[in-house]
C-alpha cells in the first residue's frame, strides 16, 4: 500500500503550477458520471455488491496508460485525516470522503486524473487542470472514458444517454466547472447580481467545496447544471463564454476599486497582512479570507517580490487536515489555531508590508 | 394558495425563474421560503429546490405510489426520499413520470452527446444498411438491374462482416 502523503505532490509544488488566466481561475475540472449495466447504483446496492463492482472497476481503471504508477486504494484503507486531505486538495468530493468499504479511488501521478469508484455513481472520473483549461480537461477525460468503455459495460440508453443515479446527471453525465477567485467582485459588492445572472443562464455557483458550502476565501465554483439535450462540446463552450465574462467583470471590478476606492481596498489588504503577519491564534476560515485579500494585493502589485504561489501554498497548508498532518499529536481546534498562526507568521517573515504605490508585478 | 413545500401555510412568496425558454414557478410560505434561503437571492437557484421537491411529486402524479422496479426493487417512495434512482433499469420502470421531470431539469429530453463507440458503430452500420436497402428496392422498382446488382453485393459484404469485434466491450 502506497502512503498517500508520500504520493501527493507537495503543497509548494502544487501552488506553483500555472495555467492560463490563473490570476482569477484557480483550476478547471471536467467530470463524467458512468455506471455499469445490470447493477444497482451504489446508493441502492448492498455492501457485497458494491465490493464486487469495486473489484471489477478498479483493475480496469488501473490498467489505463494514464494511470501508470497511480495511487489506487479502497476507501476503507484510508484514514479520516487522509480523506480530509484529499477533500482539501479538491481531489475527491466530501460525499466520497464519507464512504468506506465498497468504494475506491484511483489518482494518477500528476494529479491530473482522479477516478472515484462507487461515489453516487459507479464511476465519477475527473480531469483536473490549473487555470482556465476546460477544453483540455474535456479532451483528456473524453479520451480516458473512451479507453475505459472498451473494458467496462456502461449503462447507456439511445434516448437518455448515460444512465446515472440522479436524474440531474443523466445524458452526458458531465459536469464542467472552474474555481474562481473573485475578491474584486465581492469587495465591490457586485457578486450577488453576477451570481443571479449566472444562475439564470442555467449554471450553478457554489462555494469552495462544492454543493452547499461557503465561498471561503472568495473562491467560487461555477458549473453547468443541465446534462441532457446538449452535447459535451456545447456545454464546455457555454461555460467558457460565461467564464470569460466573469473574468472581465472581476478585472474591471479590481480596476475600479484601485481607481475609485483606493483607500478602502488598501485598508482591507493592509489589515489582512497585519493580522496574518502578527496573529498568535487564527482560525482556518479567517486565514482563508485574509489570504484571499493578500492574493489580491499580490495581483495588484502591493507586495513587490512576493509570489502568488506563497499565498496559494498557505491557503492549502493552513487548512485543518493539512495542518494536523504535519503534527504528531492530535490537536484540538484551539491548539491548531495557535500552530496555524505560528506557521503563517513564520512564512510571512520575509514579506514586507504592502507598499502604497502599486508596482508592476514581475514575479508572476 | 398553499405552500408547495409544507402544504399547510398559505403561500406568500411566489417565484418565477426563466431558464432558456422554460418557465418554472414555485409558491412558498414565509417559513419555507426562509429555510430554503429564498430571502437571500444570492445563494438560491430555483432548480435546486425543484429537484428535491418537484421531482418526487411529478413522478408520483404520473405513476402512483406502489410502482416498483422489477430489476432492483426500488420503489416510488424510495425515489421520493432520496431523489436518486435504484438502477439503470429504473429509468424504464419510472419512465412515464420522469419525462416531465427531465423537461424541467434539462435543456432537452433526448441525449445528443457522446455514445459508446461500439454502439455508435453498430448504429451507423444499421443506418447504412437501411439506406442501401432502400436504394436497392428503388433500383429494382425502376428495373435498373445493373445498379441493383452492385447494391446487392455491397449489402452482402456488410452483412457478412462480423460486427466490428475490436470495438465491442470485452
Amino acid at each position: 500500500m502506497k502512503d498517500l502523503h508520500e504520493f501527493l505532490i507537495s503543497p509548494a509544488e502544487t501552488a506553483r503550477r500555472h495555467g492560463p488566466q490563473d490570476r482569477i481561475v484557480m483550476s478547471s475540472r471536467v467530470r463524467l458520471a458512468r455506471n455499469l449495466k445490470d447493477a444497482a447504483f451504489p446508493g441502492w446496492s448492498k455492501k457485497p455488491e458494491r465490493v464486487k463492482i469495486l473489484e471489477s472497476i478498479r483493475p480496469a481503471v488501473e490498467s489505463l496508460p494514464e494511470m501508470k504508477d497511480a495511487f489506487s486504494e479502497a476507501m476503507d484503507n484510508l484514514g479520516a485525516l487522509d480523506k480530509q486531505i484529499l477533500v482539501e486538495r479538491h481531489l475527491i468530493s466530501r460525499e466520497h470522503a464519507a464512504k468506506s468499504s465498497g468504494s475506491g479511488l484511483v489518482l494518477n501521478r500528476e494529479e491530473t486524473f482522479c477516478v472515484m469508484i462507487n461515489e453516487e455513481d459507479h464511476l465519477r472520473m475527473q480531469a483536473l487542470r490549473p487555470g482556465l483549461q476546460l477544453k483540455q480537461a474535456w479532451n483528456a477525460i473524453d479520451h480516458l472514458d473512451s479507453e475505459l468503455e472498451k473494458k467496462l459495460d456502461y449503462a447507456f440508453d439511445g434516448d437518455l444517454g448515460y444512465l446515472t443515479a440522479c436524474p440531474t446527471n443523466l445524458g452526458t453525465g458531465i459536469r464542467v466547472s472552474a474555481m474562481l477567485h473573485l475578491p474584486g467582485l465581492v469587495l465591490g459588492e457586485q457578486i450577488n447580481p453576477i451570481i443571479q445572472s449566472v444562475n439564470k443562464l442555467g449554471l450553478a455557483v457554489r462555494g469552495l467545496y462544492g454543493e452547499g458550502t461557503e465561498a471561503l476565501g472568495n473562491v467560487f465554483q461555477v458549473s453547468n447544471q443541465m446534462t441532457l439535450g446538449e452535447n459535451e462540446p456545447a456545454i464546455v463552450e457555454r461555460l467558457e463564454k460565461v467564464l470569460s465574462q466573469i473574468i472581465e467583470h472581476e478585472e474591471n471590478a479590481r480596476q475600479t476599486l484601485l481607481e475609485k476606492k483606493t483607500k478602502v481596498v488598501f485598508n482591507h489588504i493592509g489589515r489582512a497582512y497585519g493580522i496574518l503577519a502578527n496573529a498568535h491564534s487564527i482560525s482556518s476560515k479567517e486565514t482563508m479570507n485574509l489570504l484571499s485579500l493578500m492574493r489580491l494585493g499580490v495581483d495588484m502589485g502591493l507586495f513587490p517580490g512576493a509570489e502568488r504561489s506563497l499565498v496559494d501554498e498557505l491557503f492549502l497548508v493552513t487548512q485543518p487536515a493539512h495542518l494536523q498532518k504535519k503534527l504528531s499529536d492530535k490537536l484540538s481546534a484551539e491548539e491548531r489555531d495557535l500552530i496555524r498562526a505560528d506557521m503563517v507568521r513564520e512564512r510571512l517573515k520575509n514579506v514586507s508590508r504592502p507598499v502604497v504605490k502599486p508596482q508592476p508585478n514581475t514575479t508572476n | 394558495m398553499q405552500c408547495s413545500i409544507c402544504k399547510e401555510k398559505p403561500a406568500t412568496v411566489h417565484l418565477t425563474q426563466i431558464v432558456g425558454e422554460k418557465m418554472q414557478k414555485l409558491d412558498l410560505c414565509e417559513d419555507c421560503a426562509k429555510t430554503k434561503g429564498v430571502n437571500d437571492p444570492s445563494g438560491f437557484a430555483l432548480a435546486d429546490i425543484m429537484l428535491g421537491l418537484g421531482a418526487a411529486q411529478e413522478v408520483e402524479q404520473a405513476v402512483g405510489t406502489d410502482l416498483k422496479c422489477p430489476r432492483c426493487g426500488f420503489s416510488q417512495a424510495d425515489f421520493k426520499k432520496s431523489g436518486r434512482l435504484g438502477c439503470p433499469e429504473c429509468y424504464k420502470t419510472f419512465a412515464e413520470g420522469l419525462g416531465g421531470l427531465l423537461k424541467t431539469m434539462h435543456k432537452g429530453t433526448r441525449h445528443t452527446g457522446k455514445s459508446p463507440e461500439a454502439l455508435r458503430v453498430s448504429r451507423e452500420n444499421s443506418d447504412r444498411l437501411k439506406t442501401l436497402q432502400k436504394k436497392l428496392n428503388k433500383a429494382i422498382e425502376s428495373e435498373n438491374f445493373e445498379e441493383a446488382a452492385l447494391l446487392r453485393d455491397e449489402l452482402k459484404k456488410i452483412n457478412e462482416r462480423p460486427a466490428t469485434p475490436a470495438n465491442l466491450p470485452q
